[in-house]
């Protein structure tokens, strides 16, 4: 493992991964935790920034700016309406969780146990060379409008249709 | 950079994800949780994509994000349609199909 460390291993990328990993899962534990419906929304902001953030140290830069804008933009806006226009409590709150709420932790902790360990079984140890420089759009482009294009298309629609739909959903009459 | 690093996160984050989902009785922090479960999801997309040097797995990486974006406009109008009609979002008080 040492003799890896010194060759392969970008420290400084390691060190930048962790920070940002500590902070969203902390943000992640406090979104399920919180008993303030508004800061469980605030909390979604910082676990939302922290993806986007770790993607440009995945080399996705396209990606990370499409998730600052698709989540940071515009889903935040609509869950933060979404708890204005069901009037949720301003401040803390009791009854935000089930009465069997704790079924969840042994639920959460297996399926964390079995994944890590699936995962440090199949890829300890195993170092990514880090990329060239960050993934030009034109690759993903050429994806998109070949293999990708149908798909495409058809999230097009889908798209469509849920804008459609909520406006049914939500509309009074 | 490890290729556990990315992975574990995602594990993570999925997980906590699905206790929000079953600890949850507020609809929209359940639709909260779900979003946690589809970044979960995304981040081991980027990681995968990364560690093949390819494209493939940011475009459906994009395609998740198009698709939670629409389950979230969705799911907050049906949220609000619930909320017009019974005045309470408490996910455990919508046992009407339970008899």
């Amino acid at each position: 493992m040492s003799a890896v460390l010194a060759a392969d291993v970008n420290v400084a990328q390691n060190v930048g991964f962790y920070i940002i990993a500590a902070v969203m899962v902390y943000g992640a534990v406090r979104i399920v935790s919180t008993r303030n419906v508004v800061h469980a929304a605030l909390w979604l902001v910082v676990v939302l920034g922290g993806v986007a953030a770790q993607y440009i140290l995945a080399a996705a830069e396209f990606v990370a700016i499409s998730q600052v804008m698709v989540y940071i933009g515009a889903v935040m806006v609509l869950f933060l309406f979404g708890i204005m226009l069901t009037r949720a409590t301003i401040g803390a709150e009791d009854g935000l969780n089930n009465r069997g709420w704790g079924l969840g932790i042994p639920v959460a902790l297996l399926l964390a146990g079995t994944m890590i360990w699936v995962i440090v079984d199949e890829y300890g140890g195993s170092v990514i060379e880090s990329p060239d420089g960050p993934m030009p759009t034109t690759a993903l482009s050429d994806v998109f409008l070949r293999e990708g294009l149908v798909p495409f298309l058809a999230l097009s629609f889908v798209l469509l249709a849920a804008a459609i739909g909520a406006i049914v959903l939500a509309r009074k009459d | 950079m490890y290729a556990v690093n990315f992975l574990i996160l995602g594990a993570v984050l999925f997980s906590l994800g699905v206790f929000g989902v079953i600890a949850r009785r507020n609809a929209v922090m359940v639709l909260m949780s779900i979003e946690l479960i589809l970044n979960a999801v995304n981040v081991n997309l980027i990681a995968f994509a990364l560690m093949n040097d390819s494209a493939e797995g940011h475009v459906f990486a994009l395609y998740v994000i198009a698709v939670a974006a629409a389950e979230v406009g969705v799911g907050l109008a049906m949220v609000l349609m619930i909320y017009r009609n019974r005045r309470s979002i408490a996910l455990d008080e919508l046992s009407v199909l339970k008899g």
